[in-house]
């Protein structure tokens, strides 16, 4: 994780001009190469060919049961996936939980990052029993929570009050949503808020001390100092969260199985290839889906530049 | 190279020869005995250890492993392993659904010769024996069959003045449950035995889901549910939909919710179509919650052929069980077909009925004394005569898509109607083409 950190830390600005080289320096490269070959094909060989097969195989009608008629079809899966209703359902649904998730993440997340951050007593419990959660494996989680949520052994509705002991979270879209969307929550906020504390820690206290002295209340050494200095780390948090949540699976799978319309786009995507087994369809699916990763990828690089570059103004 | 690291590789050479010979074990005893590995369901699990050890030989051991409980895990773990050409999967349980999709894809060792003739000879009811066959070739051995028929009261049947001597209709059914304070239980949540309800009362009227005759063309397959027949079956479902006589959770009821209807505390009971484990489960529970209150009510439980879609047309019941198939990756071919014709033979079909309830796909086990003492001998019959003339599901290399298209489309069974067979015919070949996703 603090890998991540340290790439989005690496702004633009901060580069160095580039000493020329010297032969020292060449021969060190030509060996860094050498020493990354031998990893680097092992990754193409494991990422790049299973992506390059879902390509070529996107473009053919190819059902296993049915292997004799597989037959080229050129772009018509994409055609039909991006013209059924189910795939938008689908997609509107994985982008409500991405929304949704992601937001609540980021403030919970924030409050998190700021009590790692100053806590005194216990530092070392605190920020274990904050981070325990993210160790949990998600399919794990999802029984945890469909359990808790369950109308028969669950203790969630005698908890909250206003909901009756015997209403069922799944039997209905938005009740099933918000069962999914806060197992999910509980269960990547720790990532989020390890990601902000990394870039509160960049905040220089100097710059802290300085705008109380100049009288700033806490809202706004929040707004004015501490949140634009930690914008490269918001940006990785929401970005590397943002794809994840995207790719939602493991809950959806536990708790709903997909029922009631509360199918995600990775979950569609297993369904064609891994229980109706049409690997064609279903490439063309995965394919999207990772088309739509990108989008949603540079989309979010944009805003926060945007964003960032008001900031930047404004201060 | 150090002594240290020489040490090192001489140590890894050994581990690697260790696990090497280790994995080998794990293929074949150190007697050079084959093991065959039998992939089964849940179902009947006593019975079917007891069937491995018995056809265990001195040349291979059959070695049982247990499939996951939903029918799709069991599929897709099966189909998993086959289509990555695993050569441990020597035998396996299948539902004979998956059968053509298996054999389709060429996963399954057709049996040859004199095997093909121990397996289907004259003595496999022919519901059951259609089960196994694809493309011209015996693909499977049938283990099981099930079937289904109307279970009812008779207390209820005669206050209705319901002539049960003679084959009843879906419509007789509603009525003299809905005029007579009973229920009539059926599975219509959305899952395939709802596919099971729908494809026997398009056969009960005289039609069929696909085009028979085109039904093994894959993606071709002519759809035939907007039919007269498909008005027909929708016809029944809407009928019961907005009767009295429909149970309070129709929409999601399965196999086992209509279960607790036909003995209730007060109540006439009702009419249901179910699978044959009914009579063992009532058996056993006499004198238990949701079973009868005594012999006297157990007593008075019937049972008739499968209801007619279409009154004087003869009704199509469903087929089921279990048919084994062998895998065309297997190391040991010949051995895992002669552990399937043993596994499948007369004494083993005996042994799942009687035990475990598991009804045989062989006419010669129901006339067999040992039934005859388990069952009453109107009932073994009607259970043959069912598995003889039933109905088989399309079958198809795309079954699994027909069915999530038809359960798509005809489900909630209170939205069924007049136009259901057209719009789900649309969808049916839709999916078929591959123009539209499910």
């Amino acid at each position: 994780m603090t890998t991540y950190v340290q790439t989005a830390a690496d702004d633009p600005e901060a580069k160095q001009p580039k000493p020329p080289d010297s032969d020292r320096s060449r021969a060190e490269n030509r060996l860094a190469r050498n020493l990354v070959a031998p990893a680097l094909i092992l990754m193409l060989l494991v990422t790049a060919f299973p992506m390059l097969r879902a390509l070529y195989l996107s473009l053919f009608s190819y059902s296993l049961t049915s292997p004799d008629d597989r037959k080229f079809v050129g772009l018509s899966n994409y055609g039909t996936a991006l013209s059924d209703p189910l795939f938008w359902r689908d997609t509107g649904n994985t982008v409500m939980i991405m929304i949704i998730t992601v937001v609540v993440e980021l403030v919970i997340g924030f409050a998190f990052a700021m009590v790692m951050h100053k806590v005194i007593f216990a530092r070392g419990t605190v920020r274990t029993s904050i981070l325990i959660p993210y160790g949990v494996i998600t399919v794990v989680s999802g029984f945890a929570w469909q359990f808790a949520f369950s109308n028969t052994n669950g203790f969630v509705n005698s908890w909250l009050p206003g909901v009756s002991d015997d209403f069922n979270w799944f039997a209905e879209y938005p009740s099933s949503m918000m069962a999914i969307m806060a197992s999910e929550i509980w269960k990547t906020t720790p990532f989020m808020s390890l990601l902000l504390l990394a870039g509160l820690a960049q905040v220089s206290e100097d710059m802290l001390e300085a705008a109380k002295v100049d009288g700033a209340t806490w809202w706004q050494r929040l707004y004015k100092v501490i949140l634009p200095n930690m914008r490269a780390a918001i940006m990785v948090a929401v970005l590397f969260r943002a794809l994840d949540a995207y790719r939602i699976f493991d809950n959806i799978f536990v708790m709903t199985a997909g029922a009631n319309g509360t199918e995600s786009i990775s979950f569609l995507t297993y369904r064609q290839v891994i229980e109706q087994f049409q690997l064609g369809i279903g490439s063309a699916l995965s394919v999207l889906l990772f088309l739509s990763v990108l989008v949603v990828a540079f989309l979010i690089v944009k805003l926060f530049r945007v964003d960032l570059a008001d900031a930047r103004q404004e201060s | 190279m150090t002594t240290g690291s020489i040490r090192k590789v001489v140590a890894g050479i050994a581990a690697a020869t260790l696990s090497m010979s280790v994995l080998a074990a794990c293929g074949s005893s150190g007697s050079g005995k084959a093991t065959l590995n039998w992939y089964i369901n849940p179902d009947g699990q006593g019975t079917l250890n007891q069937l491995a050890k018995d056809c265990s030989t001195d040349s291979y051991t059959i070695k049982i492993q247990l499939l996951p409980a939903s029918a799709t895990d069991q599929r897709t773990q099966l189909a998993r392993r086959l289509a990555a050409e695993d050569s441990s999967t020597d035998l396996m349980s299948l539902d004979p659904v998956f059968v053509p999709e298996f054999a389709n894809a060429e996963w399954l060792a057709p049996f040859e010769g004199a095997s093909a003739d121990k397996v289907l000879d004259d003595d496999v009811l022919k519901g059951a024996g259609e089960t196994v066959q694809w493309d011209n070739k015996v693909v499977a051995a049938p283990q099981w069959a099930n079937t289904q028929v109307l279970w009812y009261r008779k207390s209820l049947a005669e206050a209705a003045g319901l002539d049960t001597n003679k084959p009843v209709t879906w419509d007789q059914v509603i009525e003299a449950a809905s005029d007579n304070g009973g229920t009539v239980g059926v599975q219509a949540n959305k899952y395939e035995a709802y596919v099971v309800w729908i494809n026997a009362l398009i056969q009960g009227a005289g039609g069929n889901i696909l085009d028979p005759s085109t039904v093994e063309d894959g993606r071709d397959a002519k759809v035939t549910v907007d039919s007269k027949a498909g008005r027909d079956a929708a016809g029944v479902i809407e009928k019961l939909a907005d009767s009295k006589a429909a149970q309070p959770d129709f929409s999601t009821s399965n196999e086992g919710t209509s279960l607790g209807s036909m003995f209730p505390e007060d109540g006439a009971g009702e009419f249901m179509t179910n699978w044959t484990f009914v009579y063992g489960n009532y058996k056993g529970l006499i004198g238990k919650p949701g079973g009868p209150k005594d012999e006297t009510e157990f007593k008075d439980l019937g049972w008739v052929r499968y209801p007619e879609t279409v009154s004087g047309e003869v009704s199509k019941p469903p087929i089921g069980g279990i048919d084994i198939g062998v895998g065309a990756f297997s190391k040991h071919p010949k051995d895992a077909q002669a552990a399937a014709i043993c596994v499948t033979n007369r004494e083993a079909q005996t042994a799942l009925a009687v035990n475990e309830g598991l009804m045989p796909s062989r006419q010669s086990v129901y006339d067999s004394a040992e039934l005859k003492k388990a069952y009453p001998s109107d009932l073994l019959a009607l259970f043959s005569e069912s598995v003889d003339t039933g109905g088989p599901r399309p079958k198809s290399a795309f079954y699994s898509q027909i069915s999530s298209a038809l359960q798509s489309r005809w489900h909630s069974p209170t939205s069924v109607n007049a136009k259901t067979p057209q719009k789900s015919a649309d969808f049916l070949s839709a999916i078929l083409q591959g123009k539209a996703l499910l």
